[in-house]
C-alpha cells in the first residue's frame, strides 16, 4: 500500500484510541467517580446510583458531545474548503447569530413555557435554517454564484443578529434575559434522548455525506474555476456541501447552544499534522472534534465541581490559546 | 474527423462591456496554434467560450463534429486540458497534484488513486522533469517548476486538446524555452492539438505552426506565422513600428522592437 494511505491509517487509528480513552475519562470523571474496572459491576446492579449516572447523565452527554463535536469540526473544515479560507468558521456566517435570535425570541414570547420543552431546539434550528435559507438566496444572483459575496453577506447577516439579540436583552425581563445567555453559553445537558439520537444520526449522515464530495473538494482547493477545468462541478458541490454543512451547525447550535472555536481549531491542527487532503481531513475532523469537546465537557464538569461551567467558556479559551500557540509557530502550512 | 476544432460565428463576452464578433477558425488534429493580439483584443475570452466558463451568444464550438456545449463539465475536462498564467502555489504535494488530472476519469465513489492513475501521473511527471520533486509541496517550488507540474497536471488528464493561456509570462528565458520545448515535443510525438495564447511575437513565430491575431474582438488574420506576422499586420493591430526579419536558422518571421529614440533619432 502506498505510503500516503498509511499515514492515514495511522492517523485514523491514533485518532480512534484517543477518542475511546477520552470516552473513558468522561465516564469515569464527574461528581460521582468511579473506575473503568467497576464497569461491570455497575452494569449488573441496575438499581445502584453510579448505574442511573453511568447510562441517564454520562452516556447521553457523551453521545451528544460526540456528535456535535465531530458535527462542528466537520463542518468548519467543509466551510474553510468552498471558501478556500482557513479562518471561517461555522459561526463566522452567520448561523449561529440566528439560531441564538431564534431561541431567544422564542424566550421572550414564552413559547419554552407554554408550548413545552421542544419549542427551544425548534426555534433555534428555524432561526438557522432562515438565516442558511438568506445567506445562499442573498448571495446567487442569476447564474452568478460569488463566493465572497456569500461570506460577506454572511458577516453581515450574523451583525444583524446580534444587534436584534441586544435589543431583546435591552428590553426584556430578567429572567428572560438569564435564561436567553445560559441557553448561548452552550451546553450538553440534553433530558432528551430522542433529541440526542437525532443529533447523533444527522451527524454522521452529514459526515457520510459530504465524503462522497471529498474529491471535489480536494479539487476546489484550486479554485472554483480550475476545479471545473478539471471536471468537477463546483458551483453544485459548492452549493450541496454549504447546505450539509449549515444544517448540521444549526441543529448543534439549536441542541447545545453555541459552542464556539472547535470547527476552527481542530480542522486547523489537523492540517498542519496531516495535510490538506479533505480524504482523510474530513474523518479526522469528526474524529478530533469528538474528542475535543468530550474532553471540554469533562473540564466543565469538574472544574469548579459541584457546579458545572458552561461547555463553550473551555473550549472558547482553550482553542483560543491552542489556535494562537500554533499560529505563531507554525508556518502557515494549514493554508491550502 | 479532419476538422478537429472548429469555431463557427462565435460571439461571446460579457454583456454591455465586451463582445467577441464572429469569429471563424479551424484547427486540425496535431496543430499547434497560437493565438496572438494585443491585450484586450478578446483571447482570454475566446478560452472562456471554448472551455464553457462563459455562455455562447451565438455561433458553435464544434470538437470531432459534436457541439461542445453538449459535453458534460467531466466530458470537457477529458477532451480540454487548460494550463493559465499563473501558477499554482499551494500547500498540495506534487504528486497528489498531478494526480488531480485523473479527476475526470473516476465517479465521486471511488475514492482512492489506483495503480493506473499512478503511472499515468508518474509518466508525465517524468516527461515534464517534475517526478524529482514528487514529495515536495507545489509551494515549495519556484515559479517555472511550478508551470511544469501544471503541464504535467494537464497532461495527466489526457487531453485532445491542450489549452495554454500565456504559459510562460511570469517566466525567464530558460524556463520559457523549456516549457515551449516540453509542448512542441508532445505536439510532435502524441500529436496533441496545442492551442496557446501567447504574447511574445517571437516565441510565437519560433513554436507554432498556425497563429491567429485578434483585434478588437475579431480575427484580424489568421495563416502560417510567416503569413500572420508581417510588418504591416504588427503595426496595423498593435500600433507599434517594428521591424520584421527572418531568422537565419528557423526561417521563421523574427520581430525587433524599435523604440521611440531610435525612430526620432533616425528621422523616421
Amino acid at each position: 500500500m502506498n505510503e500516503k494511505y498509511w499515514k492515514w491509517v495511522i492517523t485514523l487509528s491514533i485518532l480512534f484510541i484517543l477518542l475511546i480513552a477520552s470516552i473513558v475519562v468522561s465516564l469515569s470523571s464527574g461528581e460521582v467517580r468511579f473506575s473503568l474496572f467497576d464497569l461491570k459491576y455497575i452494569l449488573q446492579h441496575k438499581d445502584s446510583l453510579e448505574y442511573i449516572v453511568l447510562t441517564k447523565i454520562r452516556i447521553p452527554r457523551i453521545l451528544l458531545g460526540l456528535s456535535i463535536g465531530g458535527a462542528l469540526s466537520l463542518s468548519g473544515v467543509i466551510l474553510q474548503g468552498i471558501y478556500r479560507n482557513p479562518l471561517v468558521e461555522p459561526y463566522t456566517l452567520g448561523i449561529s447569530g440566528g439560531a441564538s435570535l431564534g431561541v431567544a425570541l422564542a424566550i421572550v414570547f414564552g413559547l419554552n413555557l407554554t408550548a413545552g420543552a421542544f419549542m427551544l431546539p425548534i426555534s433555534g434550528f428555524l432561526g438557522a435554517f432562515i438565516t442558511i435559507f438568506l445567506v445562499y438566496f442573498l448571495s446567487v444572483r442569476k447564474d452568478n454564484f460569488s463566493i465572497n459575496r456569500m461570506l460577506l453577506i454572511g458577516v453581515m447577516i450574523s451583525f444583524i443578529a446580534s444587534s436584534s439579540m441586544m435589543f431583546l436583552l435591552a428590553t426584556t425581563t430578567k429572567e428572560n434575559i438569564h435564561n436567553i445567555i445560559f441557553w448561548v453559553m452552550g451546553s450538553l445537558d440534553e433530558p432528551n434522548t430522542m433529541l440526542i439520537h437525532f443529533v447523533l444520526g444527522t451527524s454522521v449522515a452529514g459526515l457520510i455525506s459530504s465524503y462522497f464530495f471529498a474529491r471535489p473538494l480536494n479539487a476546489l482547493r484550486l479554485g472554483g474555476k480550475r476545479a471545473q477545468h478539471i471536471g468537477v462541478n463546483s458551483a453544485l458541490t459548492i452549493r450541496i456541501l454549504f447546505i450539509i454543512s449549515s444544517m448540521l451547525v444549526g441543529i448543534c447550535v439549536a441542541v447545545a447552544g453555541v459552542i464556539g472555536f472547535v470547527g476552527l481549531i481542530i480542522p486547523h491542527l489537523l492540517r498542519i499534522i496531516i495535510g490538506t487532503d479533505f480524504r482523510i481531513l474530513l474523518l479526522s475532523s469528526f474524529m478530533g472534534g469528538s474528542i475535543f469537546i468530550i474532553l471540554c465537557d469533562v473540564l466543565a464538569r469538574t472544574l469548579i465541581s459541584p457546579n458545572e461551567l458552561p461547555i463553550g467558556v473551555i473550549t472558547g479559551m482553550l482553542g483560543g490559546v491552542a489556535f494562537i500557540v500554533v499560529l505563531s509557530s507554525s508556518k502557515s502550512k494549514s493554508a491550502f | 474527423m479532419n476538422n478537429f476544432l472548429k469555431i463557427e460565428n462565435l460571439r461571446c463576452g460579457y454583456s454591455g462591456k465586451f463582445m467577441l464578433n464572429g469569429i471563424n477558425f479551424t484547427i486540425p488534429k496535431g496543430t499547434f496554434a497560437g493565438i496572438i493580439g494585443p491585450n484586450g483584443s478578446g483571447k482570454t475570452t475566446l478560452f472562456r467560450g471554448i472551455t464553457g466558463e462563459i455562455p455562447l451568444r451565438s455561433g458553435s464550438v464544434i470538437l470531432n463534429g459534436k457541439p461542445i456545449d453538449k459535453l458534460s463539465i467531466r466530458d470537457k475536462a477529458r477532451n480540454f486540458a487548460i494550463v493559465s498564467q499563473t501558477t499554482e502555489s499551494l500547500n498540495i504535494k506534487v504528486e497528489d497534484y498531478v494526480l488531480m488530472g485523473r479527476m475526470p476519469y473516476r465517479s465521486y465513489f471511488k475514492f482512492l488513486e489506483n495503480a493506473e492513475d499512478y503511472e499515468i501521473a508518474h509518466k508525465y511527471m517524468k516527461l515534464t522533469s517534475v517526478f524529482e520533486y514528487k514529495d515536495k509541496l507545489m509551494s515549495e517550488l519556484s515559479g517555472g517548476e511550478q508551470q511544469l507540474a501544471s503541464v504535467a497536471r494537464a497532461l495527466t488528464q489526457e487531453p485532445q486538446f491542450l489549452l495554454l493561456d500565456e504559459p510562460t509570462s511570469h517566466l525567464d528565458i530558460s524556463h520559457q524555452v523549456q516549457i515551449l520545448n516540453l509542448i512542441q515535443k508532445l505536439n510532435e510525438d502524441l500529436n496533441l492539438t496545442v492551442l496557446m495564447i501567447i504574447h511574445d511575437l517571437n516565441l510565437a513565430s519560433e513554436y507554432c505552426n498556425y497563429l491567429i491575431m485578434f483585434d478588437k474582438g475579431s480575427i484580424y488574420t489568421q495563416g502560417s506565422p510567416s503569413e500572420v506576422l508581417t510588418y504591416k499586420n504588427i503595426e496595423e493591430v498593435y500600433k507599434t513600428v517594428v521591424i520584421s526579419l527572418t531568422n537565419p536558422l528557423s526561417l521563421k518571421p523574427a520581430v525587433f522592437l524599435v523604440s521611440g529614440k531610435t525612430l526620432n533619432d533616425k528621422k523616421l
